[in-house]
């Protein structure tokens, strides 16, 4: 599955289905609208503002889905101890940040919705790290843990509506500002430190596990010490591991989601290919009993990064009025046949680049050029 | 072969001051100081390269990860609110982001106020804070002259000395934010190269604590 290259986007929709078939996962085809009411309840959630909307044949206010999950949680039912286990590959349309302008975005991902249980969490971010590593190389998977973090922030005694200030800080890895801010609020400075330490953090398993194990016992959950122990242990055991950094600056909107959460990167692409983590708190809002976790990559990124061929076409063959349509087919097809691209033209067009220039001239072929 | 640092730096005085704190964390590269136009420069053996950029745009180049790391102003990462990670505050470059307006100014809560700047995200987050309504003006240049010519009560602006403010009959009302020049990451970029940047994180850090 590992490639030693990264993929065309097109190649990398395939090899993503194909693993999550392979671990039960069904395909979830949705309608490319929704009522846009749903995005409105949930403006949070998205992660760009702005959605294309126009009105139905019925008066009813739609939008192109600017994200699938909500579609997802809202369209399935709670169904007792049992996982529903979903995969999608999806176009959403959201405001790109640079350019204000709507772009459409391929997105393939998963959802894992139901009684979750510490296997499922495991199970998802393993298909994490094993489509991570289908895009590329040389990849990280960072993970943090938003249940441990809260206890870390409750435990310093940050007021409870300064709490989104101290995750932005903790987000940028602005650790000056987050000391600052600390001190303004009359927190104790052992504390402020045990805070910083935490915001810094970024390692391996082997490197983080003991640190965490010994400074946040007693001040975090053990139950959710026991689990970021447990689920971050087995996914360091399996294959790529290796890929595996925990890392606390990865936070994500604590109105939504809650426990793990984790981005993935791909070297050569300047941010994350991959987003995921337990939405629990958005199931919650959507009057659920579920709890879910799940992650969407994000294929747009791998857009500049496959390689950009020298050449347009590997021949360019040449033919005039008068040549023999059967005779050119014929050698065209010989060309294909040798594993090359060819392109039939009576002239050639400007700015064109090819390897070989043919020629067909009283019923045979001569090469003309050969830039190969 | 060695991680090459791919390193923006804010064209003019603070970008001299800057790479000579690279520098002195073990950055060297000497082809910089000589006198030309080149952009970039490079020197594999300390494993950097170094590009002058305009200094509003070196969040851009970071940001999208042209560049690793970069040192940007604290104005311009509150303004564009880039997806990166906020290492260092250099303590050098410092000013304020601050309101002013004509001496004479009285603020009137019953209205709508008028305020031209060059940050309007900066002033719209710091008024909205407040719960104030106004209406920003939006401006590139010469702000000091707004509320001169009426076409706003305030302005929204970077002082460092306040000698233009004085010169045209203005003063500070407010501070909104202190100003400074922070060392920047691309985020993908920290993931992989960790260990090179931490490490002149921590150089650059010890040179700030020695300025104190």
């Amino acid at each position: 599955m590992k490639s030693a290259q990264l993929l065309p986007s097109e190649n990398l929709v395939f090899l993503l289905r194909e693993i999550y078939d392979k671990y039960g996962y069904s395909r979830y085809k949705m309608n490319k609208f929704e009522e846009y009411d749903l995005y409105a309840k949930n403006k949070d959630f998205l992660i760009s503002e702005g959605v294309i909307t126009f009105t139905d044949t019925n008066g009813k206010l739609m939008a192109l889905k600017p994200d699938v999950t909500l579609s997802i949680v809202k369209n399935t039912k709670d169904s007792g101890n049992a996982v529903q286990k979903l995969y999608y590959n999806e176009n959403v349309y959201r405001v790109s940040k640079g350019t204000h302008s709507f772009k459409e975005i391929t997105q393939v991902g998963l959802e894992a919705i139901g009684d979750i249980d510490e296997y499922t969490i495991f199970e998802v971010i393993s298909l994490a790290v094993k489509s991570l590593v289908s895009t590329g190389e040389n990849c990280i998977l960072e993970i943090s843990h938003l249940g441990l973090l809260s206890d870390v922030i409750n435990y310093v005694g940050v007021p409870k509506d300064e709490i989104r200030k101290v995750f932005h800080f903790i987000g940028e890895k602005n650790i000056h500002e987050l000391i600052a801010f600390c001190d303004s609020l009359g927190i104790e400075k052992s504390k402020t430190d045990l805070l910083a330490n935490t915001a810094k953090i970024y390692g391996t398993a082997n490197d983080i596990l003991p640190w965490i194990r010994e400074k946040l016992a007693g001040i975090a959950d053990e139950n959710n010490i026991n689990i970021f122990e447990t689920v971050i242990k087995a996914l360091s055991s399996e294959e790529n591991g290796g890929i595996i950094r925990i890392d606390f600056s990865a936070v994500d909107d604590i109105r939504y989601y809650n426990g793990f959460v984790f981005k993935g990167f791909s070297e050569g692409i300047p941010q994350s290919v991959l987003s995921g983590g337990q939405y629990d708190a958005l199931m919650k809002n959507m009057k659920r009993k579920s709890g879910a976790v799940g992650f969407a990559v994000y294929l747009d990124s791998f857009e500049n990064i496959s390689a950009v061929s020298d050449y347009d076409v590997d021949v360019l063959l040449l033919y005039s009025e008068n040549s023999d349509i059967s005779v050119i087919k014929k050698e065209a097809d010989k060309i294909i046949a040798d594993g090359k691209s060819v392109l039939l033209q009576r002239e050639k067009a400007d700015g064109i680049k090819y390897r070989t220039l043919l020629e067909e001239r009283d019923g045979e072929v001569i090469c003309v050029e050969n830039n190969a | 072969m060695k991680t090459m640092l791919n390193v923006a730096l804010p064209k003019g005085r603070l970008g001299e001051k800057v790479y000579s704190m690279f520098e002195k964390a073990g950055y060297p590269c000497p082809s910089i100081k000589e006198n030309n136009r080149k952009l970039i420069f490079e020197n594999e053996e300390a494993g950097v390269r170094y590009f002058w950029v305009k200094p509003s745009d070196v969040a851009i180049y970071v940001e999208r990860g042209a560049a690793d790391i970069g040192v940007a102003g604290k104005d311009i990462l509150l303004e564009y609110e880039p997806d990166i990670y906020e290492l260092l505050d250099l303590k050098i470059g410092k000013c304020r982001m601050a309101v002013a307006a004509k001496k004479d100014f009285r603020d009137n809560m019953g209205r709508t106020l008028k305020v031209a700047t060059k940050f309007s995200n900066i002033a719209g987050n710091y008024y909205r804070s407040k719960g104030r309504d106004i209406d920003i003006i939006h401006l590139n240049g010469s702000i000091e002259i707004a509320p001169i010519l009426g076409l706003s009560d305030v302005i929204v602006d970077i002082v460092e000395t306040g000698t233009t403010l004085k010169e045209n009959d203005l003063t500070v009302f407010d501070t909104v934010v202190p100003i400074s020049a922070r060392l920047i990451s691309n985020k993908a970029s920290y993931k992989f190269k960790s260990s090179e940047i931490d490490r002149l994180t921590q150089k650059i850090a010890e040179q700030t604590e020695e300025q104190k």
